[in-house]
């Protein structure tokens, strides 16, 4: 029997890694992506790598899957990686109030953490508020978010993966059965209609899931959800420096290059294709961004941006829950031949792929064990070299 | 951002498959402060799908926005529209030189990525040998344990300013060579034969455009000079080896 054949319909973090883990299951695998790699939501990631830390009280599913995601990233993919922790710190008796919770929290979700004296925490990181009146030091780290994705679809190149850029899908193919069979798309290069079929098709879009599973009628409850960032010249710390507090807007500040990266907002948007950089949301990570490093106050714009996540479920803005969720939409819709997966965040993108390779398996009945824990990926440049 | 608005002129190159290039205008309102990226991002929204350009970060870490603005390399993500043009005016923008266009303001960077790789230039590196323009040595120790991505961003604009590299496509390249610089040179190894030859540093003609329009202070023409001083020494130094 051939290869089954997989189109999976977006080009970010779980689009790419998705095609890395059905390559290696046996898959034909054709990734279609309306521009290039990561022009969306993940090429606009923050670029923390998540130890968890920011969910372990509230949300501690996820804060689970970033641990153990974080370590698995380190392993398989360092050349995009900036690995040297971060810290928690506490400015105030309102963010000292969270100290206990904090602690309970890391602890039972394996999240190492080592408690620092504010003068220990001034001598790692000169730059940070003097006003410290506590700090955790966990496994933190600051990513390359346009290299993790083409590290992932580099590797699924090597393992055949096809990647159709600047192809943007207009609609599905859908036979007599009302089952997926495949893409209706258009090319951007040549501004030509081309239609692609396949066995399984995956919607790995993100913020835009509802837009695709709208063209075969069916649902999921995504919730785009924009936040702004702002980068300033200077690396003020070598670790990410995070709001010992429950998680709210720019309370975190991380190293990234010859930058610091403040981050974030959260608000609710109609139009997902272009979302403006709201001004006063530029000045809040000023305000909050100085709070944690004070010469953030004097140091230069570098770029001001936002990204806008896929939320899942009912919860508003803060309050959802960061966990991903993939649907085969024959157990939801009754409509066959479509996958979709979306919610998560960057740093569980690998697992994300593997939840939906296993569904996706699940649907031909095949039996193939994931193996991208602990396959190390290629360099993100083969990328642009592999045929 | 401020509150005044400005109506320009986004003059596009566009060129697909087999046409020659020609400019498409789009008249926008856009806020002076504003990034170039921000006006293209919204014409291919709202105006024209078929617009291919590359772009991810937005914040001058991936190094995907490089264009021509007004004849001129800049990462297109950090540069205000406030700098570039003026109420009522055009702006225009073209894809890289020194690449194959691959669709409008979408470029073929193959070449590129194919030599970093070649020289292993790394994207990580310990944040003391990151620093151009302070030696390692002068570091504090611990400082030697933190690992950071390198400067280089990849964006290819020394490539498309490189007087040099417009007229040799075999020529290795302002980033390409300061990769190799940034890693330290083995004499007679493969990077420092490759380094020391008529397509590496001797092909440079010292215009130092690329360092002029490097966005991510890699200062590549400083990288070069520095590896011609570190390949002469080696070769006196093999001189007397071999007496």
């Amino acid at each position: 029997m051939s290869k089954p054949h997989a189109i999976i319909i977006g080009a970010g973090f779980t689009g790419t890694a998705t095609a890395h883990d059905l390559a290696l299951r046996g898959f034909d695998v054709t990734v279609v992506e309306r521009g290039d790699i990561c022009n969306g939501t993940s090429g606009r990631t923050h670029g923390l790598l998540h130890c968890g830390g920011r969910y372990a009280v509230k949300d501690q599913e996820s804060a689970i899957e970033c641990i153990d995601e974080n370590m698995i990233l380190r392993k398989i993919v360092p050349s995009v990686i900036e690995p040297n922790g971060g810290l928690f710190i506490a400015l105030n008796d309102k963010d000292m109030l969270y100290r206990e919770s904090f602690i309970q929290g890391c602890e039972s979700c394996h999240i190492p953490l080592e408690e620092l004296t504010p003068e220990q925490a001034l001598r790692l990181e000169p730059n940070i508020n003097p006003k410290v009146l506590t700090a955790f030091l966990i496994p933190d780290g600051t990513f390359d978010p346009l290299r993790l994705a083409l590290s992932f679809a580099a590797t699924a190149k090597k393992n055949g993966a096809k990647f159709r850029t600047y192809t943007e899908v207009k609609g599905l193919l859908v036979d007599g059965k009302g089952t997926v069979v495949g893409v209706k798309a258009t090319e951007r290069r040549t501004n030509q209609p081309v239609e692609i079929r396949a066995d399984v098709v995956v919607n790995a879009t993100g913020a835009w899931a509802g837009e695709i599973t709208e063209m075969a009628g069916a649902k999921v409850p995504i919730k785009p959800t924009p936040g702004v960032m702002v980068a300033y010249e200077g690396r003020f710390v070598q670790r990410a420096v995070n709001r010992l507090d429950k998680p709210g807007d720019g309370d975190i500040v991380l190293p990234q290059r010859r930058m610091v990266v403040v981050g974030t907002t959260s608000f609710e948007i109609e139009d997902l294709d272009y979302v403006p950089v709201l001004e006063d949301h530029v000045e809040l990570m000023l305000e909050r961004g100085a709070e944690l490093i004070p010469a953030i106050r004097t140091a230069k714009v570098r770029g001001k941006y936002m990204a806008t996540r896929p939320l899942i479920g009912s919860g508003e803005g803060r309050s959802a829950a960061r966990t991903f969720k993939c649907y085969d939409h024959k157990e939801t819709d009754n409509v066959d031949g479509l996958v979709t997966i979306t919610g998560g965040k960057a740093t569980t993108l690998r697992a994300m792929a593997e939840k939906t390779a296993d569904i996706v398996c699940g649907k031909f009945g095949m039996n193939v064990p994931c193996s991208t824990k602990e396959l190390p990926l290629i360099s993100y440049r083969q990328y642009y070299l592999l045929p | 951002m401020s509150k005044t608005k400005w109506n320009i002129i986004l003059r596009v190159s566009r060129q697909k498959d087999g046409e020659q290039p020609h400019f498409d205008e789009f008249n926008l309102e856009v806020d002076p402060d504003e990034y170039v990226l921000d006006a293209v991002e919204r014409v291919w929204a709202f105006m024209d799908r078929t617009v291919c350009f590359r772009h991810a970060c937005h914040h001058s870490t991936c190094g995907a926005c490089g264009m021509l603005v007004n004849g001129v390399e800049k990462l297109t993500c950090i540069t205000y529209i406030r700098d570039v043009t003026q109420n009522g005016a055009k702006l225009t923008v073209q894809p890289l030189r020194n690449f194959p266009v691959i669709s409008d303001l979408a470029v073929d960077m193959g070449s590129l990525y194919s030599r970093l790789e070649i020289v292993g230039a790394r994207s990580v590196l310990p944040v003391p040998e990151a620093e151009v323009e302070k030696p390692a040595s002068s570091w504090p120790k611990e400082d030697q344990q933190y690992i950071r991505l390198a400067d280089c961003i990849e964006c290819g604009l020394c490539i498309s300013a490189c007087p040099s590299a417009a007229t040799s496509g075999e020529y290795l390249g302002p980033a390409v060579l300061a990769g190799l610089q940034a890693n330290a040179l083995k004499y007679k190894s493969l990077p420092f034969n490759l380094a020391d030859s008529q397509d590496g540093v001797w092909r440079c003609h010292s215009a130092f455009e690329c360092t002029e329009v490097c966005p991510s202070f890699v200062d590549p023409a400083r990288r070069i000079m520095n590896l011609r001083s570190q390949i002469i020494r080696e070769r006196l130094s093999g001189l007397f080896r071999k007496a």
